[in-house]
Formats: C-alpha cells, sequence, structure tokens
C-alpha cells in the first residue's frame, strides 16, 4: 500500500493497530472456506467513528474495504478478493449490556456469540441462534451472514432477533437502523436488509437483539432407522402430531459410520439414519411430548429410540452429533460443507439427487443437517491438491445447487452465498438479482465494500475450486 | 528464491504441510489461545500459527523474517489442541518450525549461549548439581540480600531479576536425596515405581523431589531413582533442537528399565509430557518404538498414584480457601485434570474453589517469561485477577515452572493481598506430618 495512504491512516488509528507485515497480511488472508487472498493492510479500529474515517478514506482513494469477525465463514464471506483493507474487527468488544426489563441485549458487533447467550442465560432470558461456531463467531459476521444453526425450526433464524443496528454506510456515514422496540413500522426496514447482507451494504458495529424467555427445562432422545424415509415420516409426523422440537437433527449412514469408526459409542452401523430430537418448554409439557415423539417414531419404524434420563446421557446422545465433524474430516483432508436447503416435505427427493450426484461423480459424500427447516448439509470429504478429483468436486457441488433450487429450495440456509455460490445467484433468483445489485450500486456507488462477494462476475456460470 | 531457501522450505514442507493441512480453519482454537486473547491478532492465534507454517512450508513466506515471530510468541501451552475439533497435531507442528527455524537463525551469541546450556548444561546432572550448589551458596552466604537490596541483578536482566527474588531457598547438597538408590516403602509394599526426578527441580527444587519419594512411600510404593537418568528434553524440544532431544529420550529409555516396576513417576507436569510423547518422538525409528511405546504408557504424574494408592492419612488441617493452576502439559498433553482436584478436594478443613479460566495458561511456558517477559506478564495479571476473585489464601500448582510463575504473580500483581504458592506435593506433605 502506497506511504501517503499509510500515513493518512495513521492519522486515525495508532499504529499497533496497523498489521502490515507480511505475516499479520496472510493471517487475514483466509476463512473456513476456501480460498486465500492478501490484503494489503489489515486494520483493527476500535470505535465507529474511526471506521467511518476509515471508510472515508477509502471512498476517497477507490481501495476495497472488508470487514471481518472472527473468520468463521464457510462461504468466503471475509475474504479480501481485490486486496485493500481487512477491518479486524473482533476486537471491537467494549460493550454487552442485557436489559433484562426491556428483554434485549445491546452488544459491540466483536461480541462472540456465546457470550450473549451466558450473560442472558444469566438473568433467565434467552438468544435461540446457535450456530455451531458460536463459541468463536461475532455476532456481528452471525448477523451479517445471517448464520443461524440447529433451532430455525421452532426459533427462527438470526434476523428474526435483530431489531436495531448501529453501522458505518459503504459512504462512511454512521446511521442507526430500527431501535429498542419490538414493534417498529416507521419507514423501509433497514434493519432486515442489511441483516443477511453479507457486509455489502454497511458494517455493522453494535446490535440490539430481542432476547426471550429462557425455556426451563428440556429433554433430548435420540431415534435411528433402517430406512432413511422412514425417519423423514418420523419427522413430519412428530410436526403434525403438533410437537415443535427445538432441534431435530439429522445424519446418514455414511456419518452414523464415519462417527462410530472414529469413536465407538454402540451406534447402529447399519442404520440409514439417524435423528436427534430435543424438545424444550415447561417440565410437564415436555415428559408428555417427548413420549409422544418416541411412540411416533416407534410406529414409523425406528430399529432404536432412547430418551436421555440425565445430563450426562444427553451429552452422549449429543455427542453423536458433536462428533461428525472430526469423524468425516479422518476420511480426507479437504472438506466442502454446503448447506443448501429445501422445503421440508422434500428432504427425501433431495437425498435421492444426493446420493445420484455421490454416485455419478465418484465422490466421498456425506449429509448430516437440520432435519426440521429442511437445512441439509452435504459434506464432499475429498483433498484439493487432488486436481482431477476437485473438478468433479466442482461439477458435483453445481448440481447439488442446482437439485436445491429445482425442488423449490435454497442456495444457502445459514452459511451465505461469499464468493462460492455467487455464479448460482442468478439461477435462483432471476431478475430480482438485478434489483439487488442497484440496491448495492445506490449505497455503495465506489464499490468499496466487500466486492466480489455475492454477485457473479460477467460470465461466471460455475464455482471454481482449482 | 535461493538455493538454501528452497531446501529449508522443502524440509519444512516434508516435516508439516501434511499435518498443517489438516486444519481445517474453523476457529474453534481461538477462544482457548492464551496469546491470542492478550495479543488480538489472528498471528498470535493457533490457527494463524498453523497457516504461517503452512505458508512457508509452500515457500510463500520466509521462515525467518515472517515465520518465526509468531511462532516464537507461541506459549505451546498446547490448549489448542484440546478445543480442536478434527485433532490438529499442533504440538508437532509447532515443533517442526521451531526446528527448521532453529537451523536457519543466524547463530548470535545469546541464542549460542542457551544452546550450550541446553545441549551441555541440563543434559548433564553434575552441571545442574554445581548450580544447585551455587545458589544455595549465593543465598546462604547473604549475597543474595544484598542483590536484591541494590538491584544490582535488574540492571543486567529485570526479568530475572524478579525470578531471583521469588527462588525458593536451595537445600543444601548433603541433604539432597542420592540417585541409584531405592526408598522403601513402610508399609505393605503395593507396588515398584521409577522416579523421574527433573534437571531443574532436581537442581533448584529439591525439597519438591523428596517429598514426591515421601507421598510415595506413604502410599505404599518402593520408589527408586535411575542414577543416570537424563534431561527429559522437552526444553530442547520448546527450543526446535529435535536431534538432541531424541539422544536423550534414548538415553533415559536405556536407564529406565521398564521391566519390573509398575510406573515411571514425575511431578513435573512439563517433564511428564515430554516422557508421555516420546512415543510420538520415536515413532520414525523402529528400534526405538516399542521402548518408548512402552516407557510413555508407564510414564505417569504422581498425583495420578496418590488417587490410585490413596488415600492419604492426613494428619493436620489446612484452613482457608484453596485453588488450582493446572500445568498446561499436565491438563492438555498428559490429560490428567480431575486427580490433583480430587486430592485438593480431600484435604481436610481446606476449601477448594475453581477459579475462572483455570485451564488457561498462566504464561510461564518453559523459558517463555523469560525470554517475552512482557508478553508473558499481560497474560500472568489476567490470571492473578482469577485468583485474586476465588479469595484463595493458597494457589497450587503442578510443575516448577507454574509455581514460579504463580510466585512471581503474587509478588507483582497480589502485593496488597496476602497469597501463598505451593506444589500440590510440597502442600500434601505438609499435612500427612
Amino acid at each position: 500500500m502506497e506511504k501517503s495512504i499509510v500515513k493518512k491512516i495513521e492519522e486515525i488509528i495508532p499504529k499497533e493497530r496497523i498489521l502490515k507485515e507480511l505475516s499479520d497480511r496472510y493471517s487475514y488472508s483466509y476463512d473456513a472456506s476456501f480460498g486465500e487472498y492478501l490484503p494489503d493492510i489489515v486494520l483493527q479500529p476500535a470505535s465507529v467513528e474511526e471506521i467511518s474515517l476509515l471508510v472515508k478514506l477509502a471512498n476517497e482513494y477507490r481501495i476495497p474495504v472488508y470487514p471481518r469477525g472472527s473468520g468463521t465463514s464457510l462461504s468466503g464471506g471475509p475474504l479480501p478478493v481485490y486486496g485493500g483493507m481487512v477491518f479486524d474487527l473482533s476486537q471491537l468488544k467494549e460493550k454487552l449490556v442485557i436489559d433484562k426489563e426491556n428483554m434485549i441485549a445491546v452488544a459491540s458487533a466483536g461480541i462472540i456469540t456465546s457470550e450473549i447467550h451466558k450473560k442472558a442465560e444469566e438473568v433467565g432470558l434467552f438468544y435461540p441462534p446457535d450456530p455451531s461456531s458460536s463459541n468463536v463467531s461475532t455476532i456481528g459476521g452471525n448477523l451479517l451472514e445471517n448464520s443461524s444453526g440447529p433451532k430455525g425450526l421452532k426459533y427462527g433464524t438470526t434476523k428474526e432477533y435483530v431489531i436495531g443496528l448501529e453501522v458505518v454506510t459503504p459512504l462512511g456515514e454512521i446511521i442507526r437502523t430500527g431501535g429498542k422496540t419490538v414493534k417498529n413500522v416507521t419507514g423501509f426496514d433497514l434493519t432486515r436488509l442489511i441483516v443477511g447482507s453479507e457486509g455489502l451494504l454497511g458494517i455493522v458495529t453494535e446490535v440490539i437483539l430481542r432476547l426471550i424467555p429462557k425455556p426451563q427445562a428440556k429433554k433430548t432422545m435420540l431415534a435411528t432407522f433402517s430406512k432413511f424415509i422412514d425417519s423423514g415420516n418420523a419427522v413430519t409426523n412428530v410436526l403434525a402430531a403438533g410437537i415443535l422440537p427445538a432441534a431435530m437433527e439429522f445424519m446418514d449412514n455414511a456419518c452414523i459410520r464415519a462417527v462410530e469408526h472414529y469413536k465407538p459409542s454402540g451406534l447402529p452401523v447399519e442404520a440409514d439414519a439417524l435423528v436427534i430430537f430435543e424438545i424444550d418448554g415447561h417440565p410437564l409439557a415436555i415428559e408428555e411430548e417427548i413420549e409422544k415423539c418416541r411412540v411416533i417414531c416407534n410406529k414409523n419404524g425406528a430399529t432404536s429410540v432412547k430418551i436421555a434420563a440425565n445430563d450426562k446421557e444427553r451429552d452422549e446422545i449429543w455427542a453423536a452429533r458433536k462428533m461428525v465433524s472430526p469423524a468425516i474430516t479422518q476420511l480426507g483432508p479437504t472438506k466442502i460443507s454446503e448447506d443448501a436447503t429445501v422445503p421440508r416435505s422434500k428432504i427425501p427427493e433431495m437425498m435421492e439427487c444426493l446420493y445420484a450426484i455421490r454416485d455419478k461423480y465418484n465422490l466421498t459424500l456425506v449429509v448430516f443437517g437440520h432435519a426440521g427447516d429442511g437445512n441439509l448439509h452435504p459434506n464432499i470429504i475429498t483433498d484439493k491438491r487432488d486436481i482431477e478429483e476437485m473438478k468433479r468436486v466442482e461439477l458435483a457441488v453445481s448440481e447439488i445447487f442446482e437439485s436445491a433450487i429445482k425442488l423449490g429450495g435454497t442456495l444457502s440456509g445459514e452459511h451465505g452465498i461469499g464468493i462460492l455460490k455467487a455464479p448460482y445467484m442468478e439461477l435462483e433468483l432471476g431478475h430480482s438479482l438485478e434489483l439487488m445489485k442497484s440496491i448495492k450500486q445506490a449505497w455503495d456507488p465506489n464499490n468499496i465494500l466487500n466486492p466480489g462477494k455475492m454477485f457473479p462476475q460477467p460470465g461466471q456460470t460455475k464455482v471454481v475450486l482449482t | 528464491m535461493s538455493a538454501p531457501e528452497i531446501q529449508r522450505h522443502n524440509e519444512l514442507f516434508e516435516k508439516a504441510f501434511s499435518k498443517t493441512n489438516l486444519c481445517i480453519q474453523c476457529g474453534y482454537c481461538l477462544p482457548a489461545c492464551p496469546t491470542y486473547q492478550s495479543m488480538g491478532t489472528e498471528t498470535a492465534s493457533p490457527r494463524g500459527r498453523i497457516n504461517l507454517v503452512k505458508m512457508a512450508a509452500e515457500g510463500k513466506i520466509d521462515v525467518t523474517k515472517d515465520m518465526a515471530g509468531p511462532i516464537d510468541l507461541c506459549l505451546g501451552c498446547r490448549a489448542c489442541e484440546i478445543a480442536c475439533p478434527v485433532n490438529v497435531p499442533y504440538g508437532q507442528i509447532l515443533e517442526a518450525a521451531k526446528e527448521i527455524i532453529q537451523k536457519e537463525k543466524p547463530k548470535k551469541t545469546k541464542d549460542h549461549f542457551v544452546h550450550l546450556l541446553l545441549t551441555k548444561g541440563f543434559t548433564n546432572p553434575k552441571f545442574l548439581n554445581l548450580i544447585g550448589d551455587a545458589t544455595w551458596l549465593y543465598q546462604k552466604s547473604g549475597l543474595n540480600k544484598l542483590v536484591q537490596k541494590t538491584n544490582a541483578i535488574n540492571l543486567v536482566a529485570k526479568p530475572l531479576g524478579f525470578f531471583e527474588k521469588i527462588l525458593p531457598p536451595v537445600q543444601k547438597p548433603s541433604k539432597r536425596t542420592k540417585r541409584g538408590e531405592w526408598y522403601k516403602t513402610e508399609r505393605e509394599c503395593k507396588g515398584k515405581v521409577a522416579f523421574f526426578v527433573g534437571c531443574v527441580t532436581d537442581a533448584m527444587m529439591h525439597e519438591t523431589n523428596n517429598n514426591t519419594i515421601k507421598l510415595l512411600n506413604t502410599v505404599g510404593l518402593d520408589v527408586f531413582i535411575p542414577e543416570k537418568q537424563k534431561c527429559c528434553g522437552a526444553l530442547h524440544a520448546h527450543q526446535g533442537l529435535l536431534s538432541e532431544t531424541k539422544e536423550l529420550a534414548k538415553e533415559n529409555l536405556d536407564v529406565f528399565k521398564t521391566s519390573g516396576i509398575d510406573y515411571i513417576v514425575n511431578s513435573a507436569g512439563g517433564c511428564g509430557a515430554m516422557l508421555h510423547e516420546y512415543r510420538e518422538l520415536l515413532h520414525d525409528e523402529p528400534e526405538w518404538q516399542q521402548k518408548a511405546e512402552a516407557f510413555s504408557k508407564k510414564s505417569v504424574d504422581v498425583s495420578v498414584l496418590l488417587v490410585k494408592y490413596g488415600p492419604l492419612p492426613f494428619k493436620r488441617e489446612w484452613n482457608g480457601i484453596i485453588t488450582y493452576q493446572p500445568s498446561c502439559h499436565l491438563s492438555n498433553v498428559q490429560g490428567v485434570t480431575e486427580e490433583p482436584r480430587q486430592l485438593l478436594r480431600s484435604i481436610p478443613g481446606a476449601n477448594f474453589i475453581e477459579m475462572k479460566d483455570s485451564d488457561s495458561c498462566c504464561a510461564s511456558g518453559g523459558i517463555y517469561n523469560l525470554i517475552h517477559y512482557e508478553e508473558s506478564s499481560k497474560i500472568l495479571a489476567s490470571k492473578m485477577e482469577n485468583v485474586k476473585n476465588t479469595e484463595a489464601t493458597t494457589v497450587v500448582t503442578s510443575n516448577p515452572g507454574c509455581l514460579l510463575q504463580m510466585k512471581h504473580g503474587a509478588d507483582k500483581f497480589a502485593k496488597d493481598y496476602k497469597i501463598e504458592t505451593s506444589h500440590l506435593v510440597d502442600l500434601l506433605v505438609k499435612l500427612i506430618d
């Protein structure tokens, strides 16, 4: 980066928060997805004012700005694809206030999401969105990617809980959207527009979240099925019986085998599918509901059903699900984790598509995910050094997206579009993609903020992983 | 790129690349890393360091210019390994990186001194005894008082000055335990153990070793101290001197005959971790592999045996709150977390309170606190806040390095707040006498 510009940056933030070394730049060149892009400089602004001044400077010199939380994105959200400046906002964590009376939380963007869970629970409140990265990821990153986790079915996703924001616009202005009231219909709902905007419309510096009362108790059950279709029927029938589980997590045969091989714990390796049901609510209600779930699973051909009697058994059940990631990475060093999502009723069809894709391209493909909201995680395990196989992966990934969209689903349930899914946006959105582009153009005329994401490059129709 | 550069990149590539490639960059290690918490940059995180090793192995960055700094700032506490969902062998990546750095580093006088100290000093019990004797003489002669009073040593090295103050009184040479001898239990013998005395502990904190023997005897174990045992090699490994580490390991494998003894016991979490890892260290040397496997399997922390063969016959009560700062290498590498706590909870009269983030490193990290004094101090300051918040009157540790660090912490950050520090075995011995 030009010395004169660095000098101007030094007038805005102190030197120790300006990272210029090659080692620093490489340390912010990646996230949890693919791709490696070297930024020119990494900055750690500590206030909204500093961010505002830096964005104004970026506009003046047309330097791309890439905001970043903890870098847990699986879609390349924070990657500096055109170099420029990376803003490391993970250190923007001064404020976390739980307002019990109004049942809201006000947090700086860099606050770790699990910290909000913890502080809210201390006063009997609950912030439901729970991405599996919640111990690491920042609330700012979570809401810009609209990541959510297993509780989407009952509690909705991140966007349902964000009611107000402090934002630096792409032109460097500081604005506030929404507020502290749950009801708010004044003007356009910019809050909703910014949530899930993947850092294209603004840099979030502070968030106001709605909290709900913490459920008093929970019950967890593990059911296994010899036929995949039976597990699907069980899930549907549980919902049809008027029960809304907090989570219905599903693993396919390949996942079960991988987990059992990784750490034997008595899972049936012959089972086609496994579903973990978790019910929360009033202690008396959940006793009755979990029992109903057991009956429904048995009626639908479950080969085994186990209700956790205590916390230890509950942890054991969840251990199976939590071990999926480490277990499947034993199958190969590169893990491509997708999150194609379909309407719940289409899960069996989608599974068939996925297995057909697996066989067609001869890949190691396993599936787990959130059965309740149709959010599947097909994971392809490969080795990115094997270029020939990666070519097949590219084709398989394309077909996964096409299948999801054909079944009335979406490219992403919770990981975001980033760079990996940009080529498929038109496939899902058609002309509304043009409208989205015009919004971006209006907000960010100089295309400063997180350029290279979400919108495909001209002529780009396929993901390129090699 | 010059020829030697390519060569060293290739060597790093061979030693570490496939291991760095196991990292899925999920970042789950970030909250577990004390240096990431204190420094707040990705470069100071496990994920960042693994990536830098990968970048260096690929030849994208320079080993000495770009990679060495961030690697050097790692405490090596290995808490990231526990947090990692895909079991990336961080310790092995770190050691490979250090080895390459060590090979390439321009030989400065200071480094040369450390190198000499490690290779010639710590491998030689006579040398260490000499240091121990000298320290004893120094303390006995009253010279230490003078040095402390004049702050003369601080002029040379401020951090060393702090540590000089907190070093416990060294026992006079004649009182030290003899090597090559059996210390038999007076009770019915339940087993035989060989005691790995540790070089620094043996020379400077000998009382702790005496107490370890006493406790093992008390629970019915015969204790033997093999005469020609060497340094475990941990300090060498941390400095990247891998071939020296292997040599030491092999000598120890020869000295500690595993037949006829039930356990190889130690009371220093750091040494114990190294002994525990001899099997990984020598896994590619077929003729040593089996021996190393047997050795590592029998190697165990004293607390494990005290719980297994206990309970201890306590004769006294301990009043006040006790909190525990575990050795990272005991918890994260050896996986011993429960036994020391169980022993502390069993002390009559005492109230054991877990401090917040007890499992995070105290920033002692071998000789980290000497080399990176300022960084270490930041981490120690927040550790001492957590200690104070328990209102403990005693903080117990399970490794000599951590003990010195806690003493230093109490001295520097908790002056107005009187707190005792003790190694676990030293505290236990006081209560059974």
